[in-house]
């Protein structure tokens, strides 16, 4: 069984942005890049399945400009096996990365595809469920566990309440959650081996696919600042702020 | 043309996020419909008739709907797309999980988390965290939008007079059987529904454990008819389950008043609770950022401060 991983590089969530002052965008010039957390666990989850014996092959891949090359490399250096770019330097907004993974899907014939389930840049939470929808196929999102047997797929799902468990005939997307597992680090000797597996790079034009946004982004501004407020000297103060001044209790 | 509003609900009841959404889609279209789908739905079809602004109830019955799966609900969706403008959801575990599955199907963008109707083509969203906000135009002729609660002031729930208009579930959709249901561990619990509430006390990992949780935060809450919430580091600890996560990736909330104990403040908290009316942080740590966002800062060892602060306000 093949693993298809989806694989975003997105400005690391350690880094705070900063909107540009001609409100066009954020910065993103000079500032460290990372692969989405959410895709991380992802990759580790088909790496497992495939250490499990379960799968046989775990293809990442990614969609964006030329540096998502590095980001698939620590793919690989996780356990990928390999690695595909659709190499392109247009904006490419859900819809369109998931009709690129649909084609991808399609060429592949992978059973399994793995996606994050909403990257911390653009906070879309989308390509998972249009990778679905796209392919026909079920979907299980915010998986924080997932058992693959005889066809099937029996994923824990974070809810609102609590958590729910589904099953799912294969073939299927699974978006993780935070608690699907725990990244492993990256070795040296794996980042060297990484080096050698075979990364291609297509253009979307050789999928023939139409990767126009449909959204504009009109401005992007900061958000109203909240003022910082006082410090109290201790909980009798802070009684008192909260019953005279905010009058909220 | 109108907007249909698909409702949050567990067959029992009709959630509040919906009354959220109704607000949000009254700004984008005078004329709004609400879509029940489930099973024994017939108390969440009169609450939803209710709603104040609704023009009609489409109220849609099978067994297959019953857990709001996917991949059938989203078909039952995609059989009434044609007559709306505008589709919109809560953006719950369940508007998340659909609605970018119906939009796909009509090939059309989603807009995610969308806190601001500026015009029925262009909306606000947050990104990154909400560290920026973006102003977007949709072209498609649908939009599909799901929308963050916190965002837009719920419409009353009483006082609307739509008529209820039972539909057969689609076929297809009813039939569906490549996606079941197994069951549910839901966090039983009396207290206000934390998206709802109107005072939350959340506690982080300056705790130490679970144990402290229930023995400091749970009381503090108790005092104040309080929601409970979590950050995630706490969460990832284990002291509490997933559903208590307030953040970016959990629950986004905007009570009146937040009182977060022994949270640091990550970017990733931050998202989920900086539009609080009041927000209190007790901290050790005087350099914690969580004091940046806090109207009442009080550096403390958290240990003697929350039972004294519970005691102080029994």
């Amino acid at each position: 069984m093949k693993i298809l991983v989806a694989v975003k590089r997105v400005v690391d969530y350690n880094v705070k942005v900063r909107v540009k002052s001609d409100n066009s965008g954020v910065d993103i010039a000079n500032v460290k890049m990372s692969m989405n957390p959410f895709d991380e666990i992802a990759v580790e989850e088909a790496v497992r399945l495939k250490e499990a014996g379960i799968a046989t092959e775990v293809v990442a891949v990614s969609a964006g400009p030329s540096q998502c090359q590095e980001t698939l490399r620590t793919a690989l250096a996780i356990g990928a096996d390999r690695a595909i770019l659709v190499e392109s330097n247009a904006e490419l907004q859900p819809l369109a990365v998931a009709k690129i993974l649909k084609s991808l899907v399609d060429k592949e014939q992978a059973q399994i595809m793995i996606l994050g389930k909403q990257a911390i840049d653009d906070d879309s939470n989308q390509t998972g469920q249009m990778l679905a929808a796209l392919l026909d196929i079920p979907q299980a999102t915010f998986a924080s566990k997932l058992v693959v047997a005889d066809g099937k797929a029996s994923v824990t799902r974070e809810v609102d309440g609590g958590l729910e468990t589904i099953a799912i005939s294969i073939p299927a997307v699974i978006t993780t959650d935070l608690r699907l597992n725990e990244p492993r680090y990256v070795t040296l000797p794996n980042i060297m081996k990484a080096k050698k597996k075979t990364l291609e790079i297509i253009k979307p034009e050789d999928l023939g696919i139409d990767i126009a946004p449909r959204l504009k982004t009109i401005k992007v501004e900061e958000p109203p600042k909240r003022s910082a407020g006082v410090m109290v000297a201790d909980v009798a103060a802070l009684v008192e702020k909260l019953k005279n001044e905010a009058k909220v209790i | 043309m109108a907007a249909l509003v698909i409702a949050e609900h567990d067959n029992l009841s009709l959630k509040a996020a919906t009354l959220n959404a109704v607000a949000a889609a009254l700004q984008c279209s005078s004329e709004v419909d609400i879509l029940v789908c489930g099973h024994n739905t017939d108390v969440v079809a009169q609450a939803a008739s209710q709603i104040a602004g609704a023009r009609k109830v489409l109220q849609v019955e099978a067994p297959s709907l019953a857990d709001q799966l996917a991949e059938p609900l989203a078909a039952q969706i995609l059989s009434l797309a044609s007559q709306y403008t505008h589709i919109l959801a809560p953006a719950t575990a369940n508007g998340k999980n659909v609605l970018p599955r119906v939009a796909a199907k009509l090939d059309v963008a989603q807009l995610s988390d969308v806190t601001k109707v500026i015009s029925p083509d262009t909306f606000e969203r947050p990104i990154y965290a909400g560290n920026a906000i973006a102003t977007v135009q949709s072209g498609d002729s649908l939009k599909v939008i799901t929308v963050r609660t916190t965002g837009f002031d719920p419409v009353l729930a009483t006082g609307g007079t739509a008529v209820i208009e039972k539909l057969a579930a689609d076929v297809v959709a009813s039939n569906s059987s490549s996606s079941s249901f197994v069951g549910r561990e839901l966090t039983k619990s009396d207290r206000p529904e934390l998206t709802a509430a109107k005072i939350i006390v959340s506690g982080g990992r300056g705790l130490g454990s679970g144990d402290k949780y229930q023995e400091l935060i749970v009381p503090l809450a108790d005092t104040l008819g309080a929601a409970l919430g979590a950050s995630r580091a706490a969460v990832d600890a284990g002291y509490v389950s997933n559903d208590y996560q307030v953040g970016q990736t959990g629950k986004i909330v905007a009570p009146q008043l937040y009182v977060a104990v022994g949270i640091s403040g990550a970017i990733q908290h931050l998202a989920g609770m900086k539009d609080s009316k009041v927000i209190v942080a007790i901290n050790k740590d005087p350099e914690a950022p969580i004091f940046s966002v806090a109207d009442y800062g009080l550096v403390a060892d958290l240990f003697a401060a929350v039972p004294e602060l519970t005691k102080a306000l029994a």
